[in-house]
């Protein structure tokens, strides 16, 4: 019987040449990250095992959720993280100003690569599946242990099969992808399990649509996402400078499954996933009776250049409604730059949006765009639950840049098709 | 008496301590907060009437949503006795694990439990008593290697063990 590919970088990471579903095991890891959330507990963990940091080059802290900081208390956690950051002589922390949201930052840091596992102290961590890497979310005391141990133990994942083929249709795009499959699943259909992508579809999908779709493997409950590599895998290091040696992996033909998943890319419209769990999804086209107050573009699902291209495109030259506050947030410096060099800031604030600099803000209703009672979102970040962005009662509607954009346009949930006709 | 406390399918941890109140780092502060969003909390609100004993049964998938170990924290320093749930989500398992909160994982039979039910939960033999129903629920133990986490009170201690 043949192994996935979650498996098979498990038993190398354990030192063993065979691993199965369900088998519980110690993996070495390759990189051990935390943000300015998270990481103060794991430090308080992590001190109280009273040994040295296992390797100060694969420790990754930034400093992104409720900074630059918002308050008093959120500076003292900033702090805390930013003097143990130095005090350990960590290589990879990441200051304001050289700052991203973490999971856009990694992999164009060039950090992550083929066969790594990869450990975070955020649930969506699984994002660099997209690398075909094993990364997946952890609490802050599994943080803390591994970066005392440079270990992690593991329940091998039994796995789901997304067999992708044909080709996305104009404006349709991984977040469509992604989202399709959670309203198919559910946000438990994937619990404890990895989502393994396939198929002939692969290659139709650029990288940050790749990011994106394994970004959300989560919100299906799931362990990760990983995707095959191909010639774009492997452009895309190139690009981000990564030199060491990998080892990639790809299943096995006769790999076990518990279930496979079919999706013909070239069948998906733009969808929005309803309040307030991710799988209440539904075309885009049906959601005009749903005016609309703001409009967030960002985060570590959706902050890519891509996804602000994406929003350009359909920005340029028109006025986002003036009921609707249009928030828009790319999600590092380096995007923020090429964005300013393709004239994309100056279309978003000629269409009347405002542009941040990198922070997961109003993702989780920290900060920079929370929701009064009442009020509603378009937004192409991850979750929709209660009171995610703000106000127990304000809502969250899931999109793509695209959709988003649209909706801004308009001042209500529209497909993106409607605003270029 | 010990109160059981009942939720749904799907609680998510922005429920069971939204992401404004992350920036607490004293977990009694913190606990103030706890289950707050909750659809539940408009009727009774559970932090300031749980007493150190109860119990929290939920659904499907408890504890879905982000990695935040603030949020099993927040239950344990409630006083939680043991957390009873049809499944739970993966990261707040290893999570309540790792931080030494009991729960057991037991399938649709939770739905015998219901609000106001008097429980009696030995977690060395894993039994769920409900008393007022005479009933008897087995569950399934931890694996083994799980257990030994459990049983050093929790991941660092064990990890120190180690060594």
């Amino acid at each position: 019987m043949g192994m996935t590919m979650t498996e098979k970088i498990l038993a190398a990471h354990a030192g063993r040449d065979k691993v199965s579903a369900g088998d519980l095991l110690v993996a070495q890891v390759d990189l051990v990250m935390a943000n300015d959330i998270t990481g103060p507990p794991a430090i308080a963990e992590f001190e109280k095992i009273g040994r040295p940091v296992f390797d100060r080059t694969k420790i990754v802290l930034v400093p992104d959720h409720f900074s630059p900081c918002k308050d008093i208390k959120s500076a003292t956690m900033c702090k805390r993280m930013r003097d143990f950051a130095r005090e350990q002589k960590i290589v990879n922390y990441f200051e304001v100003g050289k700052m991203g949201i973490e999971h856009a930052l990694l992999p164009d840091k060039g950090l992550i690569a083929p066969g790594e596992i990869i450990i975070g102290a955020d649930s969506h961590t699984c994002t660099y599946g997209a690398l075909n890497a094993l990364s997946t979310g952890m609490g802050s005391t599994d943080i803390g242990a591994a970066m005392a141990s440079g270990s992690s133990w593991f329940k091998v994942p039994q796995a789901i099969k997304v067999n992708l083929t044909g080709k996305l249709p104009k404006f349709v795009t991984g977040k469509d992808v992604i989202l399709t499959l959670i309203g198919k699943i559910g946000v438990d259909g994937a619990r404890y399990q990895s989502l393994e992508f396939g198929g002939p579809g692969v290659g139709e999908l650029g990288m940050a649509d790749r990011l994106t779709i394994c970004n959300m493997a989560i919100e299906a409950g799931g362990k990760n996402g990983i995707f095959p590599v191909d010639e774009k895998t492997l452009a895309f290091l190139k690009e981000r400078g990564v030199t060491r040696p990998f080892k990639s992996v790809e299943a096995d033909d006769d790999a076990q499954y518990s279930r496979v998943v079919d999706i013909d890319l070239s069948k998906l419209v733009p969808v929005v996933a309803y309040p307030h769990l991710p799988e209440n999804v539904h075309p885009a086209k049906e959601g005009r009776e749903i005016k609309v107050d703001q409009v967030v573009i960002g985060s570590c699902t959706n902050g890519r250049l891509e996804d602000l291209a994406a929003a350009a495109e359909l920005l340029k030259g028109h006025r986002v409604q003036d009921s609707v506050r249009t928030i828009i947030i790319p999600a590092t410096q380096e995007i923020y730059k090429e964005a300013m060099r393709r004239g994309y800031i100056d279309i978003f604030i000629d269409a009347g949006a405002a542009v941040s600099t990198p922070t997961c803000g109003p993702c989780l209703g920290g900060y920079m765009g929370i929701l009064a009672a009442g009020e509603r979102a378009v937004s192409t970040t991850n979750r929709n639950f209660r009171g995610r962005m703000g106000h127990v009662d304000s809502e969250v509607y899931l999109a793509s840049p695209y959709t988003a954009a649209a909706s801004a346009l308009t001042g209500y949930i529209t497909n993106p098709e409607e605003v270029v006709k | 008496m010990s109160k059981v406390w009942r939720y749904g399918d799907h609680v998510d941890t922005d429920v069971i301590i939204p992401a404004r109140y992350l920036n607490i780092s004293d977990p009694q502060e913190l606990a103030e907060h706890a289950m707050e969003d909750s659809k539940e909390n408009l009727q009774v609100n559970f932090a300031a009437t749980v007493q150190p004993g109860d119990y929290v049964v939920a659904g499907k998938n408890f504890g879905c949503g982000s990695s935040r170990e603030h949020a099993p924290l927040v239950l344990k320093v409630k006083g939680i006795k043991c957390l009873i749930a049809d499944s739970f989500a993966r990261i707040f398992y290893r999570n309540a694990i790792n931080i030494g909160l009991p729960m057991l994982e037991i399938g649709p039979e939770v739905e015998k439990i219901e609000a106001g039910d008097e429980l009696d939960v030995d977690l060395a033999k894993g039994t769920i008593r409900i008393i007022n129903k005479g009933l008897t629920i087995q569950t399934k133990p931890l694996p083994e290697f799980i257990q030994k986490i459990a049983d050093a009170g929790g991941l660092i201690n064990y990890v120190k063990g180690e060594h």
